[in-house]
């Protein structure tokens, strides 16, 4: 029984890192702009969908496994930003001061454009992700067990929410944006560019996207799809808000709490309804604590 | 900000399930002269319409693509010989390809929009919980729905009447009532004791679950849980985590390839000794292609006679490639190709290209087929129906047993 729990606990943590991951790009760009980004899932989907064919083709071509690996990262996330780069100018700072329901109703559009397109380039069939992370199982004590996979999907989660926390703190860019998210007009005023910032924040979160696909798609069964983008991207969302949107560590907080929700639930109430879980959580997190688990009237957006 | 987004939440809530669950289109009112098919006469020849309906897009695309180019083999077949013959009149058959995305929500508009656009039978759909909702249309407009792949029994059970009384639902594939114990009687004679009954939740695969539990219980086998995720799950671990405990030799899938690779990869690498057993859904070279080693010992069903062992399976196989390059044949192409000359059996039995006439034709079709002699039960079933069960070893499908 407590070897069951363990192992449903350390599900809910890789697959709520994973979360975490995604979420941190939405509370980013929600944090600078107000907007929600939906396009964000279907963004981390094209990511993976880079890596699987950079990663297969490389390993045909006989590379070690840890160089392609890289390689596919770094190809997914150039992807990814240019990506990212493109939509924010085209589909939403000609928006930026429009209400707020024209950039979320855009970018439902982008969201769907990007499938589209990800049929188009590589149809309707699922691909075979390549495993390019060890996922032989490492015992822990009993029947608990972990892979090499896992371990490397939540440090890496932690590292980008250090990463990120520190960029926004201490650099001088993070400071730009802090600024931006206080007011854009403003900001433009003292001398910093916002346009450049606003692009900036939405690389930095297409770059997370990519590896966050990449680690998604490895993990969720080992398979790329042009659909595999929609459920984790709501799944995000959930968690950035959950966590409190526009904060980043409760991205991670909020991510990490909706996994272990899923696997709780799923666990030990229905797998039937492993999906429905996360609305609920969403639903009961805005009915009794609308600003989310760590967020506040004046939350310090990214 | 904050009061902002909340503010927002409903109607995102609102876009977010528009987005999820496409809304069902307004229902075109058949129009007068839709509702007398697809006869656009020029001269001495007329274009007869075939409807196909399948899943070209979604998680399953991959196969309702592969039940559309069945098809239109058999289209182009028939077209390129150019002695199908109807009143006198020479035939150009067209097939019209709807795309259901595997919702049963969309089967009746799919069905509507085939319909409306003047087919006078069709082939599909793909999956039963989209094939039985969208029967009830064909059959009010008097037409055929001849499905290559839906399995669930229900399907002709319940099937509708056109209004002149004629049987409206046909399948060319043995139903899960036939499949399911099939499967489950294999895993019995290898001495399976306690097995894990899994579904996706769709009426395919939990009709199916449900034929494999009952068949294992009354064989006294121990159907030690029995648990649903859904057809789009790639998380199996919750389901895995908990039912390992109770140490399944088996664990029998009641859905598709795209499901079942996660699955059986997420056994591996929680420890699992269990073999994974499925049926037709998910007994094909996606599987294998997705999960890899994983794929090595899984046990699979498929209804009918496996491609290599009918009769012209190989010249199947290289005019698919031909026509549609790149594409390789998943697996019910060949029953959605026997479906096209099944209606066009009926249609020269009946010697008309009207949708009653057709419908009335359907009992007397007899065809030699790809997938064997095709002929039907009054309830719309195929007579006979072989099952072939497959191991996968070597990363390949290797025929087990084949069980008539």
């Amino acid at each position: 029984m407590l070897e069951t729990l363990v192992q449903t606990l350390i599900n809910g943590i890789v697959v709520g890192s994973i979360y975490a991951m995604v979420a941190l790009g939405y509370t980013m760009v929600y944090g600078i702009l107000g907007i929600i980004n939906f396009a964000h899932g279907e963004v981390m989907m094209i990511g993976a969908m880079v890596a699987m064919t950079v990663a297969t083709l490389l390993l045909k071509a006989g590379l070690p496994v840890l160089l392609v690996l890289i390689l596919a990262a770094i190809a997914a996330m150039v992807v990814c930003m240019i990506l990212s780069y493109t939509i924010e100018k085209v589909a939403y700072r000609p928006l930026r001061n429009a209400p707020k329901l024209a950039p979320l109703i855009t970018a439902i559009g982008v969201s769907f454009l990007l499938q589209s397109i990800a049929q188009l380039v590589w149809g309707l069939e699922h691909f075979p992700f390549p495993e390019l992370l060890p996922s032989k199982r490492i015992i822990l004590f009993g029947d608990v067990g972990i892979t090499m996979r896992e371990i490397v999907i939540v440090i890496v989660s932690l590292i980008m929410m250090t990463g990120l926390l520190t960029l926004v703190n201490k650099t001088k860019l993070g400071r730009a944006m802090r600024a931006t998210s206080e007011n854009v007009g403003v900001t433009g005023l003292m001398g910093v560019n916002p346009n450049k910032v606003i692009s900036a924040t939405f690389m930095i979160g297409a770059a997370l996207a990519a590896i966050a696909g990449i680690l998604y798609a490895m993990n969720a069964g080992g398979k790329v799809h042009f659909f595999m983008g929609f459920m984790p991207g709501m799944k995000a969302f959930i968690a950035a808000v959950l966590g409190g949107i526009g904060n980043i560590p409760g991205a991670v907080v909020g991510g990490l709490a909706l996994g272990l929700a899923e696997a709780l639930g799923a666990g030990y109430i229905s797998s039937e309804y492993q999906d429905v879980f996360a609305f609920v959580v969403l639903v009961v997190v805005l009915i009794f604590r609308p600003s989310g688990l760590l967020g506040q009237r004046t939350a310090d957006r990214a | 900000m904050q009061t902002k987004l909340f503010k927002l939440l409903p109607l995102m809530a609102a876009v977010t399930l528009a987005a999820c669950s496409k809304p069902e289109e307004k229902k075109a009112a058949p129009a007068a002269d839709a509702a007398k098919p697809a006869a656009a006469a020029a001269g001495d020849s007329i274009v007869v319409k075939i409807g196909s309906g399948a899943p070209k897009s979604g998680e399953i695309a991959h196969l309702g693509k592969d039940n559309e180019n069945g098809a239109q083999l058999a289209v182009n077949e028939i077209n390129a010989k150019g002695d199908l013959k109807i009143g006198g009149k020479k035939v150009t058959l067209e097939l019209v390809g709807e795309d259901d995305a595997g919702d049963p929500k969309q089967g009746p508009v799919v069905a509507q929009k085939l319909v409306d656009a003047g087919a006078v039978a069709v082939v599909g759909h793909l999956n039963s919980g989209v094939s039985i909702p969208a029967n009830k249309v064909y059959a009010d407009a008097g037409m055929v729905q001849v499905s290559p792949s839906s399995t669930n029994p229900d399907y002709t059970l319940k099937g509708n009447k056109t209004p002149k009384g004629s049987v409206s639902s046909y399948r060319v594939v043995a139903t899960d009532a036939k499949q399911g114990p099939s499967v489950a009687k294999f895993i019995m004679e290898k001495g399976a004791k306690n097995v894990v009954v899994l579904d996706d939740a769709t009426q395919y695969g939990k009709g199916l679950a449900d034929q494999v539990e009952k068949t294992l219980k009354d064989g006294k086998v121990n159907v030690v849980a029995r648990e649903a995720a859904t057809d789009k799950t790639t998380d199996f671990k919750a389901i895995l985590t908990k039912v390992k405990a109770m140490n399944p030799d088996y664990i029998f899938w009641g859905g598709m390839d795209a499901t079942a690779a996660p699955l059986v990869k997420q056994m591996k690498e929680l420890g699992l000794k269990a073999t994974l057993a499925s049926a037709d859904g998910a007994c094909t070279e996606k599987l294998i292609e997705l999960a890899g080693d994983a794929a090595e010992g899984v046990i699979c069903s498929v209804a009918g006679f496996p491609l290599e062992k009918m009769a012209k399976g190989k010249e199947f196989v290289a005019n698919y490639e031909k026509a549609f390059s790149g594409q390789k044949v998943q697996i019910y192409s060949p029953f959605a190709y026997d479906a096209v000359y099944a209606i066009v059996d009926a249609m020269k039995k009946a010697d008309s290209a009207d949708r009653e006439a057709i419908a009335a034709a359907m009992p007397k079709v007899s065809i030699d087929g790809l997938i064997g002699k095709i002929e039907f039960e009054p309830t719309g079933d195929i007579k006979g129906g072989a099952i072939t069960i497959y191991n996968i070893g070597a990363k390949k499908l290797n025929v087990a047993t084949i069980i008539q």
